[in-house]
């Protein structure tokens, strides 16, 4: 007997999502097939990558990531920069100072780097908070305010503070609105359900469903993936379709393989700056082979491995 | 197709024996059913019954053993097609790549290197379990036998070859550490199988397409070969992608058998770039690769991908934990102050990389809480005043002068009871989140607190 090729057709998609405008905006989302499962039906639009750059400029990156942005003076050439990388489609720009804990940088410093940084690229924008309920309820709504007609995604919204960036990004200023849960596919659907019955679109909102680097629970982010592709797609819940995009670089790089500088590291670990990349390009494709349809990196040699794997593989 | 437990249970004696250790011939039955039990434990099911039974009750996909005595391994013999759904059960095993257009030299160097990453991560060894011993098609058969000789002093090997002569020499000097010969498809398998049978090892098969492989996989059926491994590697990434996929669902998923082996990925075949090969071994670590071949293995490839298998593979109702005991951190010594938490793997992970992001010098002294995270410890009971005094006094008072121990936020309520359990001993509350144990270490050193 032949193989017999059996189909795993869903009659349920995943939503499409646009961010930014223009040439550059990207759509994710759109498929009805698990991840790269292309010989089953449409894979929408293919997996996305983006570049992570913050407020705290070139100083605040790993080392050897500094290096790749040599020369750069302001958050305008940074932001130029790390959209001229091979593979790049989209730029996310975290805020991570502002947080209380950390530098607390004010709100309207913040919003002027913002500012910078969106009128010096053309690609689509994603925004992410300090990592602090409170300050990013009023940091992240006035991101979407000054990003106006710009369709921006604000990430970070959380179950404590997404009344207030719903509200705005979602409602007021019609950005997109990534919805923020720790890992756990009940509390991703919670967040999706509070968020529409605020009055946000379901096709505005994109989920995190939480990140880890691979080694460090990422048995957990990873099953979270896959039950949420099971129930959007075999269980058309409507309230697990929107697409997922995962913070990469902030997990990978905070890491002891990444941060250990090779004379206080175990013997023969070698260069911190492999080791870095490795874990940011294992963790990033492991996400989206399961279930992430966007990663943000920060290495511009993981955004380009990662972007040519997904081509190949589209 | 499985068979529920009512039609296993009317094949059963009914006797209610107990000598299968169960109350009952339906709660046996039952077991059976979902594979907690095997048929053969009943003493008393006919011949008949029992092979229509075996049959009916084999596993979807075999476990096929490659190696020999220490270094033996088991392969596939998978369930389920996620993790959440039971377990993975055979863990993917990693193969680095020598070659015999190689010249001695380079095959030395290769083969030296691949001891070299050898480490333990939470109670797991990690290295390189194979080695894959590629033939340049027209290699002399005595060269090649002497390189696979070579390879398997190191490690159990894989033989990539399909041609006869190389392959035989190979198998001759090599048989008795149960390599794979990967060499068969649709052109050769019959002489392949002959040759893999004899030696009485596995025998890898490939093909073209999806569908070339399936017909060879049913032609060595029929001549009664089971002992098989599946080279899933096409052409391209996304041929090969489809094919690894595609391999294993049917086995799982439709429950064709003829698709029931664990398979083969060669990375390196698929990419030159080392970064690309980090990339492809951790796809098809993902999904479904049982033995991945790539170039070379070295820490920065190894230390993100054992870390990601060993996610994946553990089971996901039972908490990875971290073995009891004194960790000391930023070079701490028994003058540094104490710090708590619990045996959990991803608690001790986020709260040791903080500890250490801090610079401050400590011991984190981590007591056996059953697995659990801090509130679900407390809360069953695992991790109490007494549960942490005991700890103390039996493992750490010996070993640590300082006497200043930190204790989660979650559990500030025990505050009270340590300090009456434990005399002599300075408590303090940590902050409620381990994102914030950096700010607060550092604070309390420079208030000379610790």
């Amino acid at each position: 007997m032949p193989f017999n090729r059996k189909l795993q057709k869903f009659s349920a998609s995943i939503n499409e999502v646009e961010i930014g405008t223009g040439d550059k905006a990207v759509k994710i989302g759109g498929q009805n097939v698990l991840p790269f499962y292309s010989f089953d039906g449409n894979i929408g639009n293919g997996a996305k990558v983006g570049i992570e750059i913050s407020d705290l400029g070139v100083e605040g990156m790993p080392a050897c990531i500094q290096a790749c942005y040599e020369g750069c003076t302001s958050f305008a050439d940074i932001a130029k920069k790390a959209a001229s990388f091979e593979g790049v489609d989209f730029l996310a720009l975290s805020l991570e100072g502002g947080d209380p804990n950390g530098l607390n940088k004010p709100t309207d410093e913040l919003i002027a780097i913002v500012k910078e940084v969106a009128d010096a690229t053309d690609l689509p924008l994603v925004v992410e908070g300090a990592k602090n309920a409170e300050k990013d309820s009023e940091l992240l709504a006035k991101v979407a305010e000054v990003l106006a007609g710009k369709n921006v995604l604000v990430m970070s919204a959380k179950e404590e503070n997404y009344k207030a960036i719903g509200a705005s990004a979602g409602l007021a200023y019609g950005q997109k609105v990534g919805a923020e849960s720790a890992v756990d596919i009940n509390l991703a659907k919670q967040l999706n359900v509070v968020m529409t019955q605020l009055g946000v679109n379901a096709n505005s909102i994109v989920m995190n469903t939480g990140s880890a680097s691979v080694g460090y629970g990422f048995d957990y982010t990873l099953s979270t993936f896959d039950r949420v592709r099971a129930a959007a797609l075999g269980q058309d819940d409507k309230m697990l379709q929107m697409p997922i995009v995962t913070p990469v670089a902030s997990e990978t790089w905070g890491v002891k393989e990444s941060t250990a500088a090779e004379a206080d590291a175990p013997e023969g670990w070698g260069p911190v700056e492999a080791r870095g990349i490795s874990m940011e390009v294992q963790t990033a494709v492991a996400c989206l082979a399961s279930g992430s349809d966007a990663v943000i990196l920060a290495h511009p040699v993981s955004v380009s491995t990662v972007a040519k794997l997904v081509k190949e593989l589209v | 197709m499985a068979l529920s437990g009512i039609q296993i249970f009317k094949l059963t004696p009914k006797k209610n024996c107990k000598e299968c250790g169960l109350p009952t011939c339906m709660a046996f039955s039952m077991k059976v059913a979902s594979g907690a039990k095997d048929i053969s434990e009943c003493p008393h099911m006919s011949e008949d019954a029992l092979a229509q039974l075996s049959e009916a009750t084999a596993p979807p996909m075999k476990t096929i053993k490659v190696g020999a005595g220490e270094s033996e391994h088991s392969l596939g013999g998978e369930t389920v097609l996620y993790r959440h759904e039971k377990t993975f059960v055979s863990k993917t095993l990693y193969a680095a790549k020598i070659c015999s257009c190689m010249d001695d030299a380079e095959i030395d160097a290769a083969l030296a290197a691949v001891p070299v990453v050898d480490y333990e991560r939470i109670g797991e060894r990690m290295y390189t379990e194979m080695i894959y011993v590629n033939e340049k098609p027209g290699t002399d058969p005595a060269k090649y036998a002497e390189i696979a000789k070579k390879a398997a002093a190191v490690r159990p090997v894989i033989l990539g070859c399909k041609e006869e002569a190389a392959a035989k020499a190979a198998l001759d000097a090599i048989a008795d550490t149960k390599p794979v010969l990967n060499g068969a498809d649709a052109s050769n398998y019959e002489a392949m199988s002959k040759l893999a049978a004899d030696a009485g090892v596995v025998l890898g098969v490939s093909g073209a397409s999806v569908e070339e492989l399936y017909d060879t996989v049913a032609a060595l059926e029929k001549l009664g070969n089971k002992n098989l491994i599946l080279d899933v590697t096409m052409d391209s990434i996304k041929a090969t992608f489809e094919a690894a996929v595609l391999v294993r669902r049917t086995a799982l998923k439709d429950g064709d058998r003829t698709f029931g082996y664990p398979s083969i990925v060669n990375v390196a075949a698929l990419a030159d770039d080392a970064v690309m090969q980090q990339a492809l071994v951790s796809l098809f670590t993902v999904k479904y690769g049982s033995i991945v071949v790539i170039d070379k293995m070295d820490y920065a490839t190894a230390l993100p991908l054992y870390g990601l298998r060993q996610n994946l593979f553990t089971d996901p109702q039972k908490p990875m934990k971290v073995q009891p005991g004194i960790y000391p951190i930023n070079g701490a010594d028994e003058n540094s102050v104490c710090i708590t938490t619990v045996d959990f793997a991803l608690t001790y992970f986020l709260v040791s990389g903080e500890l250490e992001r801090s610079g401050v010098p400590c011991n984190l002294l981590i007591s056996d809480a059953g697995g659990l995270s801090v509130l679900t410890a407390w809360a069953a009971g695992k991790l109490s005043s007494t549960s942490i005094a005991n700890f103390i006094a039996s493992e750490v008072e010996g070993k640590v002068k300082n006497r200043t121990l930190i204790i989660p936020g979650k559990v500030a309520v025990l505050k009270g009871d340590l300090e009456s359990k434990l005399p002599g001993w300075k408590i303090v509350i940590a902050p409620l989140e381990a994102v914030q144990l950096v700010k607060f270490l550092k604070d309390l050193q420079a208030s000379g607190e610790i």
